[in-house]
């Protein structure tokens, strides 16, 4: 298939500017671009064909069955993008006066009060782009909140070994030291090694509730006492909280500051590079440090106020906005009955679906699972040489999104399966089928799974050589 | 899988050389082979304290990234520069690959000898 750049001709294209109508003004030399700008000249037909072109050799969770673990694929009603397209919300500008804005700024404080009722929380900030940027900002808070109090010898942030990748890598961002804790063989925090590691260097903890393997901690109220007892403070991670919405709240479990990820959870398109939204949500203690832009009511209107002691920004003016109104859409559809609704769901989906695997595949814990679950291919690959990976691309010639691969990385040759709430039954048991028929070729004819996906339009791609010698942007040959 | 005899190793999959006061470290083959196709390393700088049995480099591969555990204490003596630019040396040839070398031992870890290390491997298979 041609790029764009490659579809381009000199002096084609579809955008008619009108005549020039004041004074041409020069720019001064030294802020002149030197060498050609190089954007695609092209028909608008092409455009649209060129594009259309590339949706159809991709997969979305509006082509088929998305089960990708831990990435919260469920549907996304189109009433959120009916909102969001409403030109009072989408044809606005960051720095027109706020009485100009009151409707914009109420669907943020509108936002914020569900989102915190949901999750037990007191206040929160939509300026964050996505989930790792929301657990920088929500670190930051925690050691805004020490430094505030004088207490600089906290420099040590908690991690379970099973916890999402970001967890530590935002924690060194922030610059604290990691402590990893091992995880027990029911996949959760080790209590007595947790008590090993807690101390005066202690800022806080992070934790996935439920956990990366599906399972909810049953001790996590010890666990964040633990953390409080020793002077820190305890971060939720809402990767996973589609499984416990309007059941269980963070704030209950005894967490100071969370983020959400509005774009899985939520319902907000993601998958596709963004925008996606990662709202910080934290106790009154910490209050006083959230970013700038925080919207707050002011009587019968709306503003936006700076913290006491803010952090500052962490991006520019109030968030992905348009991404929040989807989210505020979502909740007020659903409402108080339909949030908690829509997690039963999701955790009555992953059981249905691994209760009909569970004779063929290994799951790697046992017992009833959250919203989704982990199987270990290790056997098979031992016994047959058929992996994760195998299987995972053999699901693609089914029109089905594999699971996520090797993750967490404390089960060997992992499979994570989400099926989130919005697949039916049938979807569900036609993708057990398939997921059975895969397992059945791989003892008959196992050479043939290493050769899939064979109906995709691109085989595999050489993920090393991706990795090694990354291509970043097209070669022009002038 | 491929187990130098003169080699001595970690419960954590690093290979050790030592050759009069200082120690060669590296990954055994067992540990790439597990890791896959590496695709970044990230190595201590000379001059680096390095502890028995914590954390001093780490490798990327398409899976994940893995610490490296430093099997002495010491001081870091030398680097493999080469490996920066062709992290997959240590899946073409894991003995050749080493990572970093370390001086001014004062202690080590308890090392197995190839024998028992391929014995842990096998249990842990």
């Amino acid at each position: 298939m041609e790029l764009i750049f490659e579809r381009s001709r000199e002096g084609r294209g579809c955008a008619i500017l009108p005549g020039l109508d004041v004074p041409a003004a020069e720019l001064p030399e030294a802020l002149r671009r030197g060498r050609k700008l190089h954007l695609p000249q092209i028909a608008e037909v092409d455009i649209s064909r060129h594009y259309t072109a590339l949706m159809k050799r991709t997969h979305g969770v509006n082509d088929g069955f998305y089960p990708l673990g831990s990435c919260t694929m469920k549907y996304n009603p189109k009433i959120n993008d009916e909102m969001a397209g409403l030109p009072g919300f989408s044809k606005i500008h960051p720095l027109q006066p706020a009485h100009t804005v009151q409707g914009c700024l109420k669907a943020l404080c509108m936002a914020e009060e569900l989102l915190c009722e949901i999750t037990g929380m007191d206040g929160m900030t939509f300026q964050p782009a996505a989930g790792a940027h929301g657990e920088f900002t929500g670190l930051m808070l925690i050691q805004a909140y020490h430094e505030s109090r004088g207490d600089r010898k906290r420099t040590k942030i908690i991690v379970p070994d099973a916890a999402h990748g970001t967890n530590p890598a935002s924690a060194s961002m922030v610059g604290y030291e990691v402590v990893s804790i091992p995880s027990n063989s029911e996949g959760c925090v080790d209590l007595e090694k947790l008590r090993a590691a807690v101390g005066e260097d202690t800022a806080g903890l992070m934790l996935t509730n439920p956990n990366t393997v599906g399972i909810f901690d049953k001790n996590i109220l010890e666990i964040t006492r633990i953390i409080h007892d020793a002077g820190g403070l305890n971060y939720y991670d809402g990767a996973n909280l589609n499984a416990v919405m309007g059941m269980v709240r963070p704030g209950d479990m005894g967490f100071d500051v969370i983020h959400l990820n509005l774009h899985k959870t939520f319902s907000t398109p993601h998958g596709g590079g963004g925008p996606g939204s990662g709202p910080v949500g934290c106790k009154e203690l910490l209050k006083p440090f959230l970013p700038v832009f925080h919207q707050v009511r002011e009587g019968d209107s709306c503003q936006f106020d700076t913290p006491a002691q803010s952090i500052g920004s962490v991006k520019a003016f109030y968030g992905n906005f348009l991404v929040v109104l989807r989210a505020l859409t979502y909740v007020l559809t659903l409402g108080a009955e339909g949030i908690p609704e829509a997690s039963a769901n999701a955790v009555l989906n992953a059981n249905y679906l691994m209760h009909e695997l569970a004779g063929l595949y290994e799951m790697a814990y046992d017992g009833p699972c959250m919203h989704e679950f982990v199987m270990s291919l290790s056997k098979l690959k031992k016994e047959n040489g058929v992996s994760a990976m195998d299987i995972a691309k053999s699901l693609l010639d089914h029109g089905i999104h594999p699971p996520t691969m090797y993750f967490p990385l404390i089960v060997e040759e992992a499979l994570m399966v989400e099926p989130t709430e919005t697949e039916s039954k049938e979807t569900l048991d036609q993708a057990a089928a398939v997921f059975r028929s895969i397992y059945e070729t791989a003892l008959s004819d196992p050479q043939s799974l290493h050769e899939a996906p064979v109906r995709t339009p691109i085989r595999r791609p050489d993920e090393l050589g991706a990795a090694r010698n990354p291509k970043l942007r097209y070669q022009f040959t002038e | 899988m491929n187990t130098p005899k003169e080699l001595l190793y970690s419960k954590s999959h690093e290979w050790v050389a030592f050759s009069g006061d200082t120690a060669k470290v590296g990954l055994t083959d067992f540990a790439q082979n597990a890791l896959g196709g590496l695709v970044f390393v990230n190595l201590p700088e000379v001059g680096d304290e390095v502890e028995k049995g914590k954390a001093c480099a780490d490798v990327e591969s398409v899976k994940a990234v893995s610490d490296v555990y430093c099997p002495v204490s010491g001081e870091v003596t030398a680097i493999n520069e080469d490996l920066l630019d062709q992290p997959e040396l240590i899946n073409q040839s894991p003995y050749e690959a080493w990572l970093f070398e370390v001086g001014s031992i004062s202690d080590k870890e308890e090392l197995l000898d190839a024998a028992a290390y391929e014995a842990f491997c096998a249990e842990e298979e």
